[in-house]
């Protein structure tokens, strides 16, 4: 059977999970339109294109709005997180209390291990809002 | 030139079982109850019915559920799921059946026993892994999200949050089929249980039970039936996203291309409207709802309802019945709103009619902001 060796290889959503357990946060980039896309998927989200590379990233962002959930447990901090480039993402923001959490403030991801791992950010040194 | 599809078709028969609070009752009873209050509204039965939509979020096969029930083999039929807004998903889809004569007669249906079942959404088989590890509230924590970057961008305040939610019910007030009808204060708002920042549990919709149906058939069929038809004069449906993590721009939803395709097979304005239906799952839709389908610019809902124009006695009634906030809200609440824009437009809504009435926008929202569906109402006189 002769496949489209363009779609050959695990797919978008494996890819990401290898790098993230390899320790690498890892988005697409759009070759046609440059948009970087996230969550991963086989086409660019703004242009259609299938054309996707994977480059690493910094991990550096900056909070775009952001909600502190009230649990009977504890609050806790739901955030999307624009990270440099232009991908968004849901996370949470850890070391800061929830309500301290300011749209715009910058932060940074590390990567918490797991079968299912995952990106969280801290606020980066001197961020302000 | 005037849009093919304008004026077309009418809702001709409504049912709404206003089963609120209904223990015992599944959601194919409220569903069932409302089709055959909504075919003995317009005089026809259950036999004519030849065109079958529906969604319920208790059901992956609605349709085949539906069908069964009723006793109807539908020769066409539309089972679209996109969240509350699905009814005017169907209703657009209706419109075109019944233009092209794939069907004469068409059913929109949906039944609920959210509150009775537990006041929970059915979880639906449809995983969120990239959002999932962070545990936000669904589907509170996305409005909250999107409330919080509106407040932002434009100094939206949580008094004019508040403002909305006393609006509704100073309308559900006036509506004796309202679940909620005691009074309610701004301050009885912002001193509510907060749930997800910056919305309190009175910035939340109701959870209830209720069955709601409407037939929609082509315009020359309409005026020989007994009621005063609605007809729909334009329609407009958009999707951005499914989670809100992509949501494309928090402030903005894409009410502003449904409500423009909307506009443009109607070929009226939102200067021309003087009723209108949003789908009120929270106050913040309320506002960015107002804002997208053009009623103000852009970051000015806040003030424009805290100045009391959406409440009774306003200059833009806004959610007559008491809105998702304090009349009803089944899980998926698209439908109800079609049903208060016809009920407007006859004129048979007692102490919250609106005088001279001849045109409604009814606007849905489904998912988290995801989807959204404009439909124009008007009466003879409009076309």
């Amino acid at each position: 059977m002769a496949t489209d060796p363009r779609f050959d290889g695990p797919g978008p959503d494996a890819q990401y999970l290898q790098a993230l357990n390899e320790g690498r946060l890892m988005l697409q980039h759009c070759e046609d339109c440059a948009s970087v896309r996230f969550p991963p998927a086989l086409v660019c989200r703004s242009c259609g294109s299938p054309r996707l590379t994977w480059r690493l990233s910094p991990g550096a962002g900056t909070v775009y709005t952001a909600t502190t959930v009230r649990d009977k447990a504890g609050d806790y901090n739901v955030a999307l997180v624009e990270l440099e480039g232009g991908a968004r993402m849901m996370s949470r923001i850890e070391d800061v209390p929830s309500q301290e959490v300011r749209i715009g403030q910058r932060v940074s991801g590390r990567i918490v291990a797991g079968d299912e791992p995952y990106v969280v950010f801290t606020l980066a040194d001197g961020a302000a809002a | 030139m005037s849009h093919p599809l304008r004026g077309k078709t009418a809702i001709v028969g409504i049912g709404n079982t206003k089963r609120w609070n209904a223990p015992g009752r599944s959601p194919f009873d409220q569903l069932q109850e409302a089709a055959v209050l909504a075919l003995e509204d317009c005089g026809l039965r259950m036999g004519d019915v030849d065109g079958l939509f529906c969604a319920m979020s208790t059901s992956g096969l609605p349709v085949l559920n539906v069908a069964e029930r009723l006793g109807i083999n539908p020769r066409h039929a539309d089972g679209t799921m996109v969240g509350g807004a699905s009814f005017l998903f169907h209703l657009q889809s209706a419109m075109s059946a019944l233009v092209n004569g794939l069907c004469d007669t068409a059913l929109i249906c949906y039944g609920s026993n959210q509150l009775t079942a537990g006041g929970k959404l059915a979880a639906m088989p449809d995983p969120q892994p990239y959002e999932a590890p962070f545990k936000p509230r669904y589907p509170i924590s996305s409005y909250a999200l999107a409330a919080a970057r509106h407040m932002h961008e434009y100094g939206t305040t949580r008094a004019q949050l508040a403002d909305v939610a006393v609006a509704a019910r100073d309308w559900a007030r006036l509506n004796p089929d309202a679940y909620v009808r005691d009074p309610l204060t701004r301050d009885q708002v912002l001193s509510s249980r907060m749930v997800s920042d910056p919305l309190t549990r009175a910035d939340i919709c109701l959870v209830t039970d209720g069955g709601a149906a409407i037939v929609v058939t082509r315009a020359e069929r309409a005026r020989d039936l007994p009621r005063k038809p609605a007809y729909v004069l334009g329609t407009g449906v958009a999707v951005s996203h499914r989670q809100i993590s992509a949501m494309p721009d928090l402030a903005t939803t894409c009410a502003v291309e449904s409500g423009q395709r909307a506009y443009a097979m109607a070929g009226v304005g939102p200067k021309h409207i003087r009723h209108l239906m949003v789908y009120d799952a929270f106050t913040i839709n309320t506002l960015l709802f107002l804002e997208d389908l053009g009623f103000c610019a852009k970051g000015e809902a806040g003030a424009l309802v805290s100045g009391g124009a959406i409440s009774p006695g306003g200059q833009l009634p806004v959610n007559t019945n008491g809105g998702g906030l304090s009349c009803n809200h089944p899980g998926m609440y698209g439908l109800f709103t079609l049903i208060e824009s016809v009920q407007q437009l006859r004129g048979e809504c007692g102490a919250r009619q609106i005088d001279g009435v001849e045109l409604s926008l009814a606007h849905a929202n489904g998912g988290v902001l995801s989807s959204q569906a404009t439909a124009i109402l008007g009466t003879a006189a409009t076309l």
